[in-house]
């Protein structure tokens, strides 16, 4: 048997994150925003059918970017994981801090252990009984978990996102508001104006499943 | 914190089969006793009218003689389009009725569509079916399924028997201890066209009626302010009708029904 060639652990950990970034890059992005009842989801899209923003729970909404197939597997589980906690224990039992760790572990998982990582990012939303209870928190490839506070996006560009969003963001903004100004930080951001956009919101204080798509 | 690709790994089988897989399939251990088919203790029933199906259920629950339960909910909303009622031994019901609902919910969510109306009705009578060997030592469950069918545009509604035989009714159908008084009055009194206020009054009547006959059905507890559970599904999904609205139903059902 031969042994393979000696790769220090840095330079495995660069040329990974390295190739992860690259496919995200590649991607579009995803922004996420408070706005008065509730949090909206945006992000382009030409597909009608293969969603990137999708509900998990009642009050918590998943949104991946980057490669299709690896960022539906990590919502499917994330629903298989939702609904059986809620079926073990009680609906308010499942909780987006949770299932964002879960993501983590998986992701730091394959990030080390698999011959390829994941190039995906994904975004878990948990809508709170108030404003300072909402919850948004992003999960990088290599299994990284970050918590943002009122706006977050993922995906290639979403430094500059993160920062167009971020400036004089106000919780209290109408959804119009809200919806504008994360079309418009993609305009900016791209310099050209997307045509398809799936989007979605967790409404407060309605129904128990809060998850609802936008007709954009 | 576990690896989500056990989970991801699972072959893809709605909720039960996930269940399986976790090793968390609720289990009852049966005793080898032959039992007798038990009271299925309650009265539930449905109707179709022109633009939908109401649902109706009994809020009692016994033990024998005894009085168990004076609110207990026996008719529920399984997802935005359907509502499903239960009879039977009430533990084994509420459980299977836990599971039917997360396994829509978790179906619409995994699949971005939702299940058909006659998928929803296959899937309850599966759930039956397991709990056979149960219900020949006399724990039967039986539930009652009705809904609004988006593609036929028309309201529907299933019974089933202990086995997992699920037919579809055209009319009305009804399951428990009074369903046979219930679905007497049905048949003499049932017309084709009603519209939803008088399927909202005659099968609150029809649920008085077997409540006269049938001691494990209650009926109105005015005294009380306890009311059977009446819900309405149509083309604008499942709605509870409110307890002022019970409150007026039952009146009049009772002041109808001597």
């Amino acid at each position: 048997m031969s042994n393979p060639f000696y790769v220090p652990p840095e330079q495995l950990v660069k040329d990974r994150a390295e190739f992860a970034r690259k496919g995200i890059g590649r991607g579009r992005a995803i922004v996420a925003m408070q706005y008065a009842d509730g949090l909206l989801l945006l992000a382009e899209n030409h597909s009608s059918t293969l969603f990137k923003i999708s509900e998990i729970y009642d009050s918590i909404a998943f949104a991946g970017v980057g490669r299709f197939n690896e960022f539906e597997l990590l919502r499917v589980a994330g629903i298989r994981h939702a609904d059986l906690r809620g079926y073990m224990y009680a609906r308010a039992d499942v909780q987006a801090k949770a299932l964002a760790n879960a993501f983590a572990q998986t992701l730091g998982n394959i990030f080390t252990h698999e011959v390829k990582p994941y190039e995906v990012e994904v975004l878990v939303a948990e809508l709170g009984g108030s404003a300072g209870e909402d919850r948004l928190y992003r999960v990088m490839y290599d299994g990284t978990l970050v918590e943002e506070v009122g706006t977050a996006a993922i995906g290639g560009p979403a430094e500059a996102l993160s920062d167009y969003v971020r400036a004089d963001h106000d919780p209290n903004q109408t959804f119009d508001e809200a919806l504008k100004k994360a079309q418009a930080a993609f305009t900016e951001v791209q310099g050209s104006s997307p045509s398809d956009w799936e989007g979605a919101v967790l409404e407060r204080g309605g129904e128990r499943r809060a998850f609802r798509r936008l007709e954009l | 914190m576990r690896d989500l690709r056990d989970l991801a790994g699972v072959s893809a089988g709605g909720f039960g089969e996930l269940l399986t897989a976790q090793g968390l399939t609720p289990q009852w251990n049966t005793v080898d006793q032959p039992g007798s088919f038990g009271a299925e203790a309650t009265t539930v029933l449905a109707l179709r009218y022109n633009s939908g199906v109401v649902m109706v259920g009994d809020r009692q629950a016994t033990e024998g003689y005894n009085v168990a339960h004076r609110e207990m909910e026996k008719v529920f909303q399984a997802d935005e389009f359907s509502a499903v009622a239960i009879s039977g031994t009430a533990g084994l019901a509420i459980e299977m009725i836990r599971l039917f609902h997360t396994e829509l919910e978790h179906y619409e969510k995994i699949e971005g569509t939702r299940l058909s109306l006659e998928g929803k009705a296959t899937f309850l009578a599966r759930l039956v079916r397991q709990q056979l060997p149960l219900a020949m030592q006399g724990l039967v469950v039986v539930p009652l399924f009705a809904g609004y069918d988006r593609e036929a545009d028309t309201g529907r509604m299933y019974t089933f028997d202990v086995v997992g035989g699920r037919y579809e009714e055209s009319l009305y159908g009804a399951t428990g201890s009074g369903s046979r008084e219930a679905k007497s009055f049905l048949r003499s009194a049932q017309e084709v066209d009603l519209d939803e206020a008088a399927a909202l009054a005659l099968a609150m009547d029809a649920l008085v009626f077997a409540s006269e006959q049938d001691v494990a059905t209650a009926g109105p507890d005015i005294r009380r302010g306890i009311f059977p559970t009446l819900v309405v599904v149509d083309s604008d999904g499942f709605r509870a009708i409110d307890d002022a609205a019970l409150r007026k139903l039952s009146t009049d059902s009772l002041e109808r029904i001597r």
